[in-house]
């Protein structure tokens, strides 16, 4: 059984989001059946995904051969304390959005839960293939939950939104194609360590197009990521889907981050030869501007979710430059600032639904409108997200940045590095503290009877479980901290994953 | 042969950049159709072009490479389902907002670039 607990986490929403689909699950009026299956199902993931983790802690990384075809030439799932760590962190988001979903939201489309899980699916089987073309496989899973799950809810505003996201995807797949075409013609394999042994023997012309094909990948995965300059569609996406839906997408630019660093990591990474590290130069300016032009973005928006859309922008960003830094610490401090911002955002997404509801027409709008009915309770909850979001004690967004500060480590490399998180937070700071200025303390004094209704405990539930990550990941930083450096160093050792495979003794 | 097989994938490839590049939806997911096209051609022409020898071990002294036509097969697959998505999404598209561009309404200044015939009419 254990050595299966590898492909449970695709199993699970697979067979389960597949039976939601058929009596007794299916059909309008069985709603309650559907969000009692969707909150078992989340609660059996969470349970392997720990499971998983503990597995890995204590054996190393393990490898899964599907139908037993073992690598280079089969498809490899492999989990390593990575992998784990993100099928927990996309189970536990998952929750959290299902649990604020029973609000009601979830009963404007019928297959809002079949879809979530498989959202979900795609998103566990990214995290834990190692083989390229399933990558793309999984990929497509999760963006055609994305695409339809993005028009949950309906109205002008999402099919427009949709419109650019989907074509701009497809054309990222395509280039994914044509990448994965350029590097199996010209190494012969798809599985990530097998390439990366080949990669480092290739003669001097077919290296030109492996680092063609390895920026290819780039484009597609910054795509994803929304890194600079493919990052004008996140906002106005996120800003436009349906509040649950855009929490769960808070994991999908994680999704493009984490592929960066997987192959970036793996493939063109210490061991590659004449094509080590062969993006960073291009990675380091990309992500400055990133993270410059989503304050920016922050700065301008005039509303709450636009503004958070812009914060998911950001925190790319600083992903990214831990990404070009290149050694195993700053893996370790990216690692848990991907975390705890995936967290946030997806709850800051949540709280701005919720403002949104009790303020009528306004919306999340940086207008005056009507008082909000329950000012305490969701202004404590949204000046929680914003000080972790902008990285102030005692939360772990100041435990994240700290770490990833101290990483770096030659002069140069702290001048960029200090200066751009530092000035970046401190306009998060600004424009969070201007949006709660305006959502909270300037309302119309004469139109005080609220009759919007109060917020439902499912909908304080899902954004609180998210929200009390934060604390937690401060209060238990110490084991975090050494989890992720340990999932970093893993990461970073090449050598040890060729070993799992077995691939030298099976190439002689 | 080679010759002709890469004409055919770049000819593709760049007519289908040209058409996604258009305002209207119709051309661009005419744009998108012909991109996947020309990716599946590649990627079966990424196990080398091969005439005469099936992808069968053992019964001839070379084979084919069997994956890039296995790796056609799923990305032909995959991009069958999401063009035919995105054909309905541009139909809802169009009745939603009431127009057919891609960005949901009629650029300002299209007149110069598009003659509208409702004008004659």
């Amino acid at each position: 059984m254990s050595v299966h607990l590898v492909i449970l986490p695709i199993l699970i929403p697979l067979i389960g989001g597949l039976l939601m689909l058929l009596p007794p699950f299916a059909g309008p009026a069985k709603y309650q059946y559907r969000r009692v299956a969707a909150f078992a199902l989340f609660i059996a993931q969470i349970t392997t995904s720990i499971a998983l983790m503990q597995m890995v802690m204590q054996n190393g990384g393990m490898l899964y051969a599907v139908g037993d075809w073992q690598p280079p030439f089969g498809i490899i799932l492999y989990a390593d304390q990575l992998s784990a760590m993100l099928v927990m962190l996309g189970s536990f988001l998952g929750l959290g959005v299902t649990l604020y979903s029973f609000a009601g939201s979830d009963r404007e489309g019928k297959y809002f839960h079949p879809l979530i899980q498989f959202q979900l699916l795609g998103i566990y089987g990214a995290f834990l293939t190692n083989d390229l073309f399933n990558l793309f496989v999984f990929f497509e899973v999760l963006l055609i939950a994305s695409y339809t799950l993005l028009m949950h809810g309906e109205g002008k505003q999402k099919t427009a939104a949709n419109m650019h996201y989907v074509i701009l995807n497809l054309i990222g797949s395509s280039l994914f194609l044509f990448a994965l075409g350029t590097l199996y013609g010209i190494t012969g394999t798809l599985n990530i360590p097998d390439m990366a042994l080949k990669i480092a023997q290739l003669s001097p012309s077919n290296q030109l197009i492996a680092q063609a094909g390895g920026s290819m990948l780039l484009v597609v995965f910054g795509l994803k990521a929304a890194m600079l300059p493919m990052h004008y569609w996140l906002p106005s996406t996120y800003a436009a889907a349906s509040a649950p839906v855009a929490a769960l997408f808070a994991i999908m630019t994680k999704v493009g981050v984490y592929c960066i660093f997987r192959v970036y990591t793996v493939v063109f990474g210490d061991e590659a030869g004449e094509l080590a590290n062969m993006i960073v130069p291009w990675v380091w300016p990309m992500a400055i501007i990133t993270i410059i032009l989503g304050t920016i973005g922050a700065l301008a928006s005039t509303n709450l979710r636009t503004l958070i859309g812009n914060l998911v922008v950001v925190s790319v960003g600083t992903l990214l430059i831990t990404f070009a830094l290149r050694t195993p610490e700053a893996t370790a401090a990216g690692l848990l600032y991907l975390l705890h911002s995936t967290l946030i955002t997806g709850a800051l997404f949540l709280i701005a639904d919720m403002l949104g509801q009790q303020r009528g027409k306004a919306l999340d709008y940086f207008v005056i409108a009507r008082k909000i009915k329950q000012q305490a309770l969701l202004g404590i909850l949204f000046i929680i997200g914003a000080m972790t979001i902008a990285g102030l004690p005692p939360f772990s967004g100041f435990l994240g940045k700290l770490i990833i500060l101290q990483s770096a480590a030659t002069a140069t490399q702290q001048i960029w590095v200090w200066s751009i998180i530092l000035l970046s937070s401190l306009m998060t700071i600004i424009a969070l503290s201007r949006a709660g200025t305006t959502l909270f303390w300037r309302y119309s004094q004469s139109n005080n009877s609220n009759q919007q209704p109060s917020v439902s405990k499912w909908q304080i539930s899902g954004a609180v479980l998210l929200l009390a990550a934060s604390p937690l990941l401060s209060l238990f930083g110490g084991s975090v901290v050494e989890y992720t450096d340990n999932a970093a160093t893993q990461l970073h050792d090449v050598p040890y994953l060729i070993d799992v495979m077995q691939l030298e003794e099976r190439g002689q | 042969m080679e010759t002709l097989y890469v004409i055919c994938v770049g000819v593709l490839t760049s007519c289908g950049v040209y058409l996604c590049l258009r305002g209207r939806t119709f051309s661009v997911v005419v744009g998108l159709t012909m991109l996947s096209y020309a990716v599946n051609l590649f990627l079966f022409s990424s196990g080398r072009l091969n005439l005469k020898d099936a992808a069968i071990l053992g019964m001839s002294e070379s084979y084919a490479d069997p994956l890039p036509q296995a790796l056609t097969l799923t990305a032909i697959v995959i991009g069958f389902a999401m063009i035919a998505f995105v054909v309905i999404l541009s139909m809802r598209a169009r009745a939603d907002l009431g127009n057919d561009f891609v960005d949901g309404s009629e650029p300002a200044d299209s007149n110069k670039f598009i003659k509208p015939n409702r004008d004659k009419a």
